[in-house]
Parts: structure tokens; C-alpha cells; sequence
């Protein structure tokens, strides 16, 4: 695997970036800071990923969470919260208890990590120039089951965001119509 | 020193999923939850595109595996975003310690 000093620098500046404003988005204390914190995390994270020779899963990244996912969870805020923003994202009191939980995982995943032997399982070779053909193709031929059942899903998901956020008053005023319309 | 391993990778995906499910579980804001979520899958994300690097870069499975987590987050959080919009006309709230209809 070629390593260059450069790809090394871009690692961790990456990570510090991901970490740091991930970690910001846990300790913010109003929500519309914790998604601007979100949206540089996941920017970062597209950085990462085009040091891993993912360049499509790089745009992607960008488009579907900085763009759909950031602005759509905005949206949610802006409907749901009251005007005041300021400590509209405060802890629990599960603050020790969830503090043990995340120590008890972090460990056991690092230490697996430490001890799997992942130089066995490391092959040899480079990822292909052109990704997004290649991607493309996987996609169509090997892969066309799971991605017509996603297509499914995200028509269902649709359908079921609407019918459950549909405004209840909008129903109640047709419910009404349709017995006014009952007793005439 | 001077290399980044698969390692690297899987311990700074270890580190990110941690503060998301730290999130998840201390935070009070039901939409910090969905957000904190979205972290961990993404956390996930990482893992499998450097699992594909490293281990199957002919066969781009951790590429296609990826690809298919960001369309399922996504459509969570537009259904998620959807129930916590219900929930707050009944309710009045996004606090999840007053969501507590189902407790016995």
C-alpha cells in the first residue's frame, strides 16, 4: 500500500476534524448549533472517504447527509421548537450510567481491534481507477435485487412521512365536511 | 508511525460510533437523538468503506454495503423527523423523558 506523508497529514487532520465536531455536536447546548457541527462532520467525513479511493461515496455523502439530511433535520427543528433556541439540547440524568455504557464499548471495540491479525487479511492490490463505473455496473447486475427493495423503501418511507406528519386538524375539518355532508 | 493501517481507520470509527451512542443515550432532545443516530451509521460507513479498501478492493462490496446504509438513514430520518412532528402536536414536547405513554 503507498503511503504518502501527505495522506498521513490529510488522516489526521481529517480525524481531529470528525471527532472534535462530532463531539460538538453531543456537548452544544442548542440544537441549530449541534446540526451546523453535524453538517462540518459530515463534509470531514467526505474528505475520508476520498482518501479511501471512494470518490462516489464521497459525493454522495455530500449530497444525501450535508445537503438532504442537515437541511431536512432544520426543517424538523424549525417546526417543532419554540421560539427560544438557547439550551433546547441539555443531558439526561442517565449522564453516569450512559458515560459506563460507552466506556464498557469503546473498549471491547478497541481492544478487538487491537488483536484481530488484519496483515493476514489485507490483500494486496489497489482499488480500480474509475470507481463509479464499476459501482454502476455492481449495482445493475449483482446487486439489482437489494436496489429495487431500496427503491421500495424509500417510496414507503415517503408515503409513511406524509401520512404520519400530515397535519391532524387538515383531517378533522374533512371528517367534519363528510358528516355535515352526512346529515344534509 | 509514518503508515495508516486498517486499524487507524477502525479505531477512529470505534471513537465516532462512541460519541454517537453517548448521545444517543444522554441526550434529551428527541431530534439530538435522531442526529447522534445518524452519527453512528455514519461511524459504520467509515468502517465499511475502509474495510473495502483494505480487504476487497476488486469487489467494491463495502462500497455497495455503504451505499445502501446512507439511502436507509436517510429514509429513517425523514420518518423519524415525521414521528417526532406527531408526537409534538399530541404532546407538546420533544422531550423524551415526557414520552412516556407506553410505561406501565
Amino acid at each position: 500500500m503507498e503511503t504518502s506523508i501527505y495522506s498521513v497529514i490529510a488522516f489526521y487532520c481529517l480525524a481531529i476534524t470528525i471527532l472534535g465536531n462530532a463531539a460538538l455536536v453531543v456537548f452544544a447546548r442548542n440544537i441549530v448549533h449541534s446540526v451546523l457541527f453535524l453538517a462540518v462532520t459530515f463534509i470531514a467525513m467526505a474528505g475520508l472517504f476520498l482518501l479511501l479511493d471512494a470518490d462516489f461515496i464521497a459525493a454522495i455523502q455530500v449530497l444525501v447527509y450535508a445537503g438532504a439530511v442537515c437541511i431536512m433535520v432544520v426543517f424538523g427543528i424549525m417546526l417543532i421548537q419554540r421560539p427560544d433556541m438557547k439550551d433546547t439540547n441539555l443531558f439526561n440524568t442517565q449522564l453516569i450510567a450512559g458515560t459506563g455504557v460507552v466506556a464498557l464499548v469503546f473498549a471491547m471495540c478497541a481492544i478487538l481491534a487491537g488483536r484481530t491479525a488484519w496483515t493476514d487479511l489485507v490483500a494486496m492490490q489497489a482499488v480500480p481507477e474509475n470507481t463509479i463505473q464499476v459501482i454502476g455496473a455492481l449495482l445493475m447486475s449483482k446487486y439489482v435485487i437489494p436496489f429495487e427493495v431500496v427503491a421500495v423503501l424509500l417510496l414507503v418511507a415517503l408515503i409513511g412521512a406524509i401520512v404520519i406528519a400530515r397535519d391532524e386538524s387538515g383531517a378533522i375539518a374533512v371528517d367534519e365536511g363528510v358528516k355535515a355532508n352526512a346529515h344534509d | 508511525m509514518l503508515t495508516i493501517s486498517l486499524t487507524h481507520y477502525v479505531v477512529l470509527s470505534a471513537l465516532l460510533f462512541s460519541i454517537g451512542l453517548f448521545g444517543v443515550l444522554t441526550k434529551r432532545n428527541a431530534v439530538a437523538v435522531l442526529i447522534c443516530i445518524e452519527i453512528m451509521l455514519n461511524a459504520v460507513n467509515i468502517n465499511l468503506v475502509a474495510f473495502s479498501k483494505y480487504i476487497t478492493p476488486i469487489d467494491f462490496t463495502g462500497q455497495i454495503f455503504s451505499l445502501f446504509v446512507i439511502t436507509v438513514a436517510a429514509a429513517e430520518v425523514g420518518i423519524g423527523l415525521a414521528i417526532i412532528i406527531a408526537i409534538y402536536r399530541n404532546k407538546l414536547s420533544v422531550n423524551l423523558d415526557d414520552f412516556d405513554w407506553l410505561k406501565w
